[in-house]
């Protein structure tokens, strides 16, 4: 059968071929028509200055110097980049820090472990608006459930959503609640390929909890981190649906919840109670998110395969 | 086959062609609008429209409110969309129109624009050409709703100057009811909320200045009356910053606020969920007794004809039709707004008040002026009033921070 087949390539080769491009043709186009396309005019448009809904005229790098070097544009943009990376970095802290620990209790089966993995992978299902519209009802100040279980114990209306101190750390918990399951899942997975000999050997050579989590299940799922790790910068810098859910297009109280992604949809797309829409300047602004994903994400991911070789 | 009967058939498909014919030369169009809520009375109003003209029909498509300029840009971009499009005014509308995407409107189209007043022409016409392109459809007014139940229980009278206002919300605190329901939750809102309470401080005479380029928003009147603002939180509900809009709405229709400040856009929407609310509109509280009242007024939108549209006459016949003061009534009763057409006869006894207060109205100064190009005086504001709510930057920081940004494009503040 398979000589047969290799017969058939062998004496007509353009079949393999047509074969392999009808099966890639479909996917091709949809990449093309979704992905390059739209990523190709977004290229082009971040050069075009526009009057009203219509590119006027070809400026250069005109966008990219005002989001980036005038005010209050490049204020705006600062301003919603440094909350992405501090997305990142309590996300990875607090979300991936937190999934290590549930994935390495989910992994030692205690009773009652299978139930808690569907729980902590449930809220994954939930649509993010979901999510966000619920935890928007729980910190509401004068009936949301927080406030109302602080109430008990004397403590008064916080406004988690409306006090610039506290409005980006509550909209990252909802994010974290919403996520958690996920990293747990993938660092669980990652777990349990470990040989059980392995583990078994360093608990006859002595090694507690701590010395198994650290020498032996951290360094052997580098795999998985570098997934989680990937994964959770590209969200971070992506990051949208929650905090417009949560804190509005403007990112308010006053930008303190502001991000890349709202940054760039108000500025695009206008909104009919702030004004107007540029899509020269919403197209910079794309651009760079896509250079800053694609970009840290192939130097990252470079260095984590070789630190998973070295570890 | 008799020949009576061959009579008959011809008949029959003589007639079922005639209606064949007839249907197939009605125009069907469409209007595209972000008023969902507005849905059945949109439809009544547009069965009368097609009593009167039976080759018409018109369907009624909404979109939600937040992505709405998103959907008709990329729609008219792409040569389609409604054939009549509800618009926002001033700035929003610009936009559009610069692109080339809505049909300019002339009393030869659509002879209805004689019966609007000129305020009410500004909001739908493009600066540059002067010529109109929306055709105004309501005015709403900004102003503070009164809970008369709650000020009869307590024994207290709604007040008109400030003075007043800070006497009446000390002791309706003392009574446990919040004095103002608003909070600094919503950031469209928040804009609106600035203009209620800092308008009456600043008067007309402000707005002639800052328009004609004599002054700024750093001017002490206006960084006085930001001040002003500050002494309300102590009014406001707990956690103030983090209540929305809709949530002061509800303390407000519930009676557990005594005012609230609003728009007359809301005053259906809160008698539909409390048919037995007892409530005034007012005008703000003044600085000082015998001061004019003044309540803030904009123009919201218009009903504009798609440039590609396909049947751009029937859309014209439509829009000149919402412009006569048959239709103006029938709007003013159905939707509780305020129709600018002339003559419009208002029967609620609440709105016919409005209608009254906006004879002195000061014009919602940013978005009437300062909506027409990036930074927007709204989206300057909106950032940066919560962070004067809060006590992080100064009324004076505040003004600073919208001079400077509207100096961008507005050339009267720069250099300033």
């Amino acid at each position: 059968m398979n000589s047969g087949r290799r017969h058939i390539t062998k004496a007509f080769p353009w079949r393999r071929s047509l074969w392999i491009a009808a099966l890639l043709t479909p996917a091709l186009i949809v990449m093309v028509l979704f992905v390059l396309w739209p990523l190709l005019s977004a290229f082009r448009l971040a050069f075009y200055e526009f009057n009203g809904l219509q590119p006027t005229g070809f400026i250069g790098f005109e966008n990219f110097r005002k989001v980036l070097f005038e005010q209050p544009y490049s204020g705006w943009t600062w301003n919603a980049f440094k909350h992405n990376i501090i997305a990142f970095v309590a996300l990875m802290v607090f979300e991936n820090g937190t999934a290590f620990l549930l994935a390495y209790a989910l992994l030692k089966a205690l009773p009652g472990h299978r139930i808690h993995q569907v729980i902590v992978f449930l809220p994954v299902v939930l649509s993010a608006v979901i999510v966000g519209f619920l935890w928007k009802l729980f910190l509401h100040p004068l009936f949301g459930l927080v406030n109302q279980t602080l109430a008990l114990v004397g403590i008064g209306a916080i406004p988690w959503l409306g006090n610039e101190h506290t409005a980006l750390g509550s909209i990252l918990f909802a994010n974290v609640w919403h996520w958690l399951g996920f990293p747990t899942l993938v660092l669980l997975a990652g777990m349990q390929r470990v040989g059980k000999e392995v583990i078994e050997a360093a608990r006859l050579d002595g090694a507690g909890d701590y010395v198994l989590m650290t020498r032996i299940i951290w360094p052997l799922i580098a795999p998985s981190v570098t997934i989680v790790t990937i994964l959770t910068f590209i969200g971070s810098f992506n990051w949208f649906e929650i905090p417009y859910v949560m804190a509005g297009l403007t990112g308010s109280p006053g930008g303190a919840t502001d991000v890349l992604g709202l940054y760039f949809y108000r500025t695009a797309f206008g909104s009919t109670t702030t004004g107007i829409q540029d899509f020269g300047q919403g197209s910079a602004l794309a651009v760079m998110m896509f250079i800053i994903v694609a970009g840290v994400t192939a130097i990252a991911l470079r260095f984590l395969r070789r630190r998973e070789i070295e570890l | 086959m008799s020949k009576r009967r061959i009579g008959l058939a011809v008949a029959t498909a003589s007639f079922a062609w005639g209606l064949a014919a007839g249907v197939a030369h009605a125009t069907d169009i469409s209007f595209w609008t972000w008023r969902q809520e507005d849905k059945a009375a949109y439809n009544e109003l547009f069965a009368d429209f097609t009593k009167e003209n039976p080759d018409i029909h018109v369907k009624f498509e909404s979109f939600p409110d937040e992505n709405y300029p998103t959907i008709v840009s990329t729609a008219l971009a792409a040569g389609k969309g409604g054939d009549v499009i509800h618009t926002h005014a001033y700035g929003w509308l610009e936009q559009f129109v610069k692109a080339g995407y809505f049909e300019p409107q002339d009393l030869k189209t659509v002879p209805s624009l004689a019966n609007q007043p000129a305020d009410a022409l500004i909001a739908g016409t493009y600066r540059a050409d002067k010529k109109v392109y929306s055709l105004p459809f309501a005015s709403q007014t900004l102003g503070l709703f009164i809970n008369k139940d709650v000020f009869a229980k307590a024994g207290l009278t709604p007040p008109t100057t400030w003075d007043e206002f800070i006497t009446v919300s000390k002791a309706l605190k003392e009574k446990g009811i919040y004095p103002l329901a608003n909070g600094m939750g919503t950031s469209w809102f928040n804009e609106m909320f600035v203009a209620i309470f800092t308008n009456p401080f600043l008067g007309q005479d402000f707005v002639t200045d800052l328009t004609s380029g004599k002054t700024t928003f750093k001017d002490p009147r206006y960084v006085a009356a930001l001040g002003k603002l500050l002494e309300l939180r102590d009014y406001m509900p707990d956690g103030f910053e983090g209540i929305d809009y809709d949530t002061a709405g509800q303390l407000f229709i519930s009676g557990k606020a005594a005012m609230l400040a609003g728009g007359s856009f809301d005053i259906a929407s809160y008698r539909s969920q409390n048919p037995s609310i007892n409530m005034d509109f007012v005008a703000p509280p003044v600085a000082k007794a015998g001061d004019v009242p003044q309540v803030t007024k904009f123009f919201d939108g218009g009903y504009a004809v798609n440039a590609k549209s396909a049947n751009k006459e029937a859309a014209l016949k439509l829009v000149n039709w919402m412009g006569t003061k048959e239709f103006g009534d029938k709007f003013s009763a159905l939707l509780g707004n305020i129709s600018p057409i002339k003559g419009v006869v208002i029967k609620d006894e609440l709105l016919s008040h409005v209608a009254k207060l906006n004879e002195t109205a000061m014009p919602h100064i940013n978005v009437v002026y300062f909506r027409f190009e990036k930074p927007t005086g709204s989206e300057l504001l909106q950032g940066d009033i919560t962070k004067m709510m809060s006590g992080s930057i100064t009324p004076d920081q505040l003004a600073a921070d919208l001079t400077d940004g509207l100096a961008k494009w507005y050339k009267p503040f720069q250099g300033k």
